[in-house]
């Protein structure tokens, strides 16, 4: 491909180049004229500049095409800031950004580099369109959470971005939503200090076992780990009627149980029913996958009415307090949920596991306990993790179950976010949305890193 | 490997007893049940911050349910487990609670603090005690914002109730509430209606439909909401002119906010807010409830209220003590839907009318809405 994308050739200026970018230009004239009231100068002006674009790059064909881009780009913004301020600046660097690469693109016959040279024009301008048509759809996932994320830092009570936002002032953004957000609760800083105390002498204790690798790199980032867990128990510990760090906590205490008895229970129902020996497998998997299907809305009702009478004697008999058979009953109703999830992916690692090897490990005299945690358990150990991901997010998310089971107490995240948005829309919800959606992004790309990792020093990947 | 699993086994049912201890004693905890917002907030602050710091040990949660606390409340009963304690509702749904026994009665003499000069709390109150179960907290009303910047040039700022039927001179969009209550008594009182004759009017079939066919004249240009929070932001955002929402959430959006949007007062509407206590408590949780109550009704406490928001205080002996807002240092009386310059033109939630109607109108409402 390389050696023919050397034979690219620059398309005729005024027939190809000049037209394409002044439409694109045009494009970006009318939205800006529509901000003034003004969208038909506003096309015409658009036009006029993207044709001028394309004529004065067309003088300097020498400069790459990165060092073309950038300098429209710094130009438009230059011209920005002058006729429009801060606001300006921005808006006139985001369009001199696409409409200078778009105008290098073009005219330095870039976009033909990507097909065969034997490719004719039609062929080649599918091949551009299914690429932007494909980067459409991932703009259309991602940007509905730009707003969400500039609007959590909005200085003032309501979802509206004002003029002073816009115009990209100081005084129009503010922190506030999150202090807001972590107000109340305990002590991060000396959990903080706990938890990477105990988790470097935990990691230190681990060097001591007989059969241990020496690593002091394991101690520190066991004190890591013992760190981040120590900031989220110091900050949690003593809490009582925090607008938002209650529920957080509430979720953190009901999602990590219920995820544990979904995937214990999920993992051995996969496993058994995998089994070709068990009668009606088929309604017996159908039961278990039904809450993904049923409605949740029934699921809810449903649990509502059969958890009820089991807190009643639960409390009834066994003097368990309000609070704790309420947090049972969430956690109960989440592991349901979960269990699906769990099931689905350890039976599609299950597929490609070799049933001789627990046969192997038989006729050597392990009891099907040892077999299953040293032979099974390692080999669908990555469809069990999976699963255990779906369910804690399921448990996490979940707000309609939570709602009917749940009594205040167990206030979770999506509950408190639910009602806040119902009751008083405050931006607060969209900070917490902005550090949820941090610390999604953070989770899974550590766990794909460390995945990564694994498969590198395991030999499974070259790098 | 077996050892680990008898310590994780074993700090498992730790740390479960550990939570079993940590909600360990009953009567301690209470749930309280709101609205969320600035309204909860002023509740925050005016009552329960000084019951706890005058019964520490005390845990207070809030549950902002009080929209749907009539079927969350019969769902509870039904299934034998009332998880709250104080519940926050309209007048209008204690009455309905109280008739379907899921509300407790209260004997306001004899379960409420009587005045600082020895008024009886019944005489306190006065006809805002409706019903037998119902402790009245606050008088708020239903009115209007609307946008000052938005008023058209040369013509006055909106002071009629009838000007948001008046497309032609204040064009926009409106917001109105999302069912049949105010907004068909508007509708009458500017289709040429007395104000004394608007209930039997509306009790009529024809009435129904006078009142149904005036609302269609801006039935285009009106934006419906549910919950209070909707208005101020639509004001907020400057997609409508005007819109109904209650005093004190536009109270929050002008003077806290500093949002330019305008109290129109006119024909506003009068409603009552309180606590009920749902009936099937334990002794233990009954005998906190009722503590809380008598706390939280006094005097003093519904005075205070009056400083975080405006809405007026339920006891006559509470208005001479109505001061300045808390942190913004004005006076609250004159942001006061009873007081006397906003009060000029006014109703009364009319709850005998609505009991008897209020199924009928509502469907005829939602079939106009959905045409």
């Amino acid at each position: 491909m390389s050696a023919l994308s050397t034979t690219l050739t620059r398309p005729a200026l005024l027939t190809f180049t000049m037209p394409i970018v002044a439409v694109l230009g045009a494009c970006f004239g009318f939205v800006t004229g529509n901000i003034f009231g003004q969208p038909w100068i506003g096309f015409l002006v658009g036009a006029v500049i993207g044709a001028a674009l394309t004529f004065v790059l067309a003088q300097v064909p020498q400069i790459s095409r990165w060092k073309a881009t950038w300098g429209t780009s710094a130009a438009f913004g230059a011209a920005g800031l002058v006729f429009g301020g801060a606001g300006g600046l921005v808006g006139g660097t985001v369009v001199g950004l696409c409409l200078g690469w778009f105008a290098a693109w073009i005219g330095s016959g870039q976009y033909r580099a990507g097909v065969p040279i034997y490719y004719t024009a039609g062929q080649t301008l599918w091949h551009n369109a299914f690429l932007f048509i494909a980067g459409l759809v991932f703009f259309f996932l991602v940007a509905p959470l730009v707003p969400v994320m500039w609007l959590s830092f909005n200085a003032d009570d309501f979802f509206t971005f004002t003029p002073e936002m816009l115009a990209f002032k100081a005084e129009g953004y503010s922190l506030k939503h999150y202090r807001n957000f972590f107000s109340g609760g305990g002590e991060p800083v000396k959990g903080l200090l706990f938890g990477s105390v105990i988790g470097a002498a935990l990691g230190a204790a681990l060097q001591l076992l007989p059969d241990a690798e020496r690593s002091f790199g394991k101690i520190i980032v066991l004190a890591i780990i013992g760190a981040l867990i120590g900031v989220v128990v110091g900050k949690m510990w003593g809490l009582a009627g925090a607008e938002w760090m209650t529920p957080l906590k509430n979720s953190l205490i009901i999602a990590p149980f219920a995820t544990l008895i979904s995937v214990s229970l999920g993992t051995l129902a996969a496993i058994g029913l995998s089994q070709s020996h068990v009668p009606f497998r088929q309604w017996i998997m159908a039961i278990m996958i039904s809450p993904m299907i049923v409605p949740l809305i029934i699921s809810a009702t449903g649990m509502f009415f059969f958890y009820a009478p089991l807190g009643n004697w639960l409390e009834a008999n066994l003097g368990l307090s309000q609070s704790f058979v309420g947090y049972v009953k969430v956690i109960l109703a989440h592991a349901v949920l979960g269990v699906p999830f769990v099931i689905i992916t350890v039976t599609a690692t299950l597929v490609g596991f070799d049933n001789s090897l627990t046969r192997a490990a038989a006729n050597m005299g392990a009891n099907p306990v040892t077999t299953f945690f040293r032979v099974q358990m390692p080999l669908i150990l990555p469809g069990v993790i999976s699963g255990g991901l779906f369910a804690f997010i399921t448990s996490f998310d979940e707000v309609v179950v939570v709602l009917f089971v749940g009594s205040a107490q167990q206030q979770t995240l999506p509950w408190q976010m639910f009602t806040g948005l119902r009751e008083q829309i405050s931006p607060t919800i969209l900070a917490a949305a902005t550090i949820l959606v941090t610390i999604s992004i953070l989770l899974l790309t550590t766990v794909e890193l460390l995945r990564r990792r694994s498969e590198r020093l395991r030999g499974l990947s070259p790098g | 490997m077996r050892k680990l699993h008898i310590v994780s086994a074993v700090s498992t049912l730790g740390l479960m007893a550990g939570l079993a201890h940590a909600g360990g004693h009953m009567a301690s905890d209470m749930t309280l049940v709101s609205w969320g917002g600035a309204y909860q907030q002023s509740q925050i602050n005016a009552y329960t911050d000084p019951y706890v710091a005058m019964n520490s040990g005390v845990t207070v949660t809030w549950d902002e349910s009080s929209a749907e606390a009539v079927a969350k409340l019969r769902a509870m009963n039904e299934a034998g487990n009332i998880t709250w304690d104080v519940v926050d509702v309209v007048a209008a749904d204690a009455l309905r609670l109280c008739d379907e026994g899921l509300a407790m009665e209260i004997d306001a003499n004899d379960q409420l603090a009587a005045a600082p000069d020895g008024t009886s709390a019944e005489d306190d109150f006065g006809d805002l005690l409706v019903g037998d179960c119902f402790i009245p907290q606050i008088v708020y009303s239903t009115t209007f914002g609307y946008r000052t910047d938005m008023v058209p040039a040369g013509a006055e700022a909106p002071n009629d109730i009838c000007d948001v039927f008046d497309l032609e001179t204040y064009p926009g969009m409106r917001a109105l509430e999302k069912r049949p209550i105010n907004n068909v008594e508007w509708a009458l009182l500017c289709d040429g209606v007395a104000k004394a004759d608007v209930y039997d009017v509306l009790a009529t079939e024809e009435g129904q439909e006078q009142a149904l066919a005036k609302l269609d004249t801006i039935k285009d240009s009106v934006i419906w909401w549910s919950a209070g929070a909707d208005t101020p932001q639509l004001l907020a955002d400057g997609e409508i002119f005007m819109g109904s929402t209650y005093n004190g959430r536009l109270f929050a959006a002008i003077e806290e906010q500093g949002q330019p949007i305008g109290m129109m007062w006119d024909a506003q509407v009068f409603d009552l807010d309180g606590w009920i206590i749902p009936e099937g408590l334990s002794d233990e949780r009954k005998a906190r409830a009722l503590d809380f109550v008598y706390f939280a009704t006094d005097t003093q406490r519904l005075a205070d209220q009056a400083k975080y928001i405006s809405y007026g205080p339920a006891r006559l002996s509470s208005a001479p003590l109505v001061g300045q807002h808390a942190s913004l240092g004005i006076d609250m009386a004159p942001h006061m839907p009873t007081d006397p310059n906003n009060a000029a033109n006014t109703f009364l939630y009319n709850y005998e009318f609505w009991a008897d109607y209020r199924d009928d109108i509502d469907a005829k409402f939602q079939a106009w809405l959905a045409q």
